[in-house]
């Protein structure tokens, strides 16, 4: 090594020119990749609401998933106070609508509404209305998310018509102990919340996770814990208590009980 | 360029001889987080050996002008900017991969197996063989990694590369999954018992009693 490689100009001029072409290639990278990571990240996010409603089972290639969600579901934004699905914003806007963005730079949550810890709520939500073939509304997905023991688990619910029956519950993204909590990505646990009713005749949320094995399969409101992960399955049953409660799709659900979504 | 021979240590010798995990026990971190699964630990470790390889390569063609004051920077950058790139092409080729292993792919800028081989092999030997080094040493991660992770996913899921080879009691077969195997804590007994086994067999590793 020769001596005047520590010399302040030649540390600068190599700094420098290093730190150029990094830039330069990192740079070229992420512009280069960026429409194909984007177009991978909107794929899944439709392949995960497509498998909440039962239309897609494991994979399917990349044109069936677009097609089957251009199809079959028409994106619409809530606005969570009210209930209502904003009516200024059709389908394109809200396909385009960043949720995650939105959440961010939501309102803050008081500690104690705060049952799913989420800290921030946006005040526009998408709920993904699933049509069958003839045009008749079948389902309508919320996207939810609440803490679990590490990390903020995000789902899709499907639920009926009538708010209140389940078609699906949709775990696709979380960070939990990888074979414990981790497990409620499992489409076998997915299942058992397939027909469970939210709430009782009352209208109060009546949908529980027992510890594992206690649940009664003949009961329209018990789900199964899972075995090592009470936490994660506390942090599930919040994640319905806050969602389904006034501070989430709560408002929305009750219009669209009363039949909101029917003549729209 | 060096003859046959030392090509052969260099590429070869940290997968047993000289292996950086079970010999420096450099760079574990990583895989205690990724070896629950065959795809994951084999998708790290190709992208652990990519980085080391190249990071190597680089360092080692302006070895000659790298200012001793500010050389750990300089290596950084370049990890850093390898990482990079191969982060994003997994995001763009590998979608469900890399949401699998999500910070795993940034973390290696502090896998201590890539600033070890750039500071002790690159910064003194041609590019040409601190490549092959980059190589070897990211086989001899690889081996490791892939070992921990079969026993791992076998023990734990009672699969291999996500095929189901011993059928779960919960999926009405005859397995008991042990649970332990898929908790960060026993990649760290699985990785003490390799190094035991390697020791045996090469006593040469074991250290000197002070």
């Amino acid at each position: 090594m020769s001596s005047n490689n520590d010399s302040i100009s030649k540390t600068l001029i190599v700094v420098i020119s290093l730190c150029l072409v990094c830039a330069i290639v990192v740079a070229t990278a992420a512009v280069q990749l960026r429409p194909t990571q984007q177009a991978n990240k909107k794929l899944d996010s439709q392949v995960n609401i497509l498998r909440s409603v039962g239309l897609v089972e494991g994979s399917a290639p990349a044109t069936k998933i677009a097609e089957l969600f251009g199809k079959h579901i028409e994106t619409r934004l809530v606005n969570l106070q009210t209930g209502e699905i904003d009516a200024s914003c059709d389908v394109q806007c809200a396909e385009n609508f960043d949720y995650r963005k939105s959440l961010k730079e939501g309102k803050a949550l008081a500690q104690a509404d705060d049952v799913a810890s989420i800290r921030r709520i946006s005040e526009l939500a998408p709920v993904y209305l699933t049509y069958d073939d003839n045009r008749n509304l079948k389902a309508i997905v919320l996207p939810v998310h609440g803490y679990g023991l590490w990390s903020t688990m995000h789902a899709f619910l499907a639920l009926e018509t009538d708010g209140n029956t389940i078609i699906g519950m949709n775990y696709y993204e979380q960070g939990e102990t990888p074979g414990l909590g981790g497990e409620i990505e499992n489409p076998r646990w997915k299942a058992q919340f397939v027909g469970k009713q939210l709430t009782n005749e009352a209208g109060e949320l009546a949908l529980t996770i027992l510890k594992p094995g206690n649940a009664d399969p003949q009961s329209a409101h018990q789900v199964d814990g899972l075995s090592g992960a009470t936490l994660t399955a506390n942090g599930v049953q919040n994640t319905f208590t806050f969602w389904i409660g006034d501070s989430g799709f709560g408002p929305f659900l009750a219009k669209v009980r009363e039949g909101a979504l029917n003549n729209g | 360029m060096a003859n046959a021979k030392e090509i052969k240590t260099v590429l070869f010798g940290p997968v047993f001889a000289n292996n950086p995990i079970a010999l420096q026990v450099l760079g574990i971190c990583s895989a205690l987080a990724v070896t629950t699964q065959m795809t994951t630990a084999l998708v790290m470790c190709l992208a652990l050996t990519f980085v080391t390889a190249f990071s190597n390569f680089f360092i080692s063609v302006i070895r000659n002008h790298i200012p001793s004051s500010v050389r750990i920077i300089v290596q950084m950058t370049i990890i850093a900017s390898l990482v990079i790139v191969v982060d994003q092409f997994l995001k763009a080729y590998a979608y469900d991969l890399s949401k699998q292993l999500s910070v795993f792919v940034g973390l290696i800028i502090t896998n201590c197996i890539v600033m070890g081989r750039a500071e002790a092999y690159a910064m003194k030997s041609t590019p040409g063989m601190s490549f092959l080094d980059g190589i070897g040493n990211g086989l001899g991660y690889s081996v490791v990694l892939l070992v921990v992770a079969f026993i791992r996913e076998l023990g734990g899921s009672g699969s291999v590369f996500g095929v189901q080879i011993m059928p779960l009691i919960s999926e009405g077969g005859w397995y008991q999954p042990m649970g332990i195997l898929l908790m960060p804590p026993s990649a760290f007994i699985i990785i003490a018992g390799f190094i035991w086994v390697l020791r045996t067999y090469r006593p040469e590793q074991v250290e000197k009693k002070a």
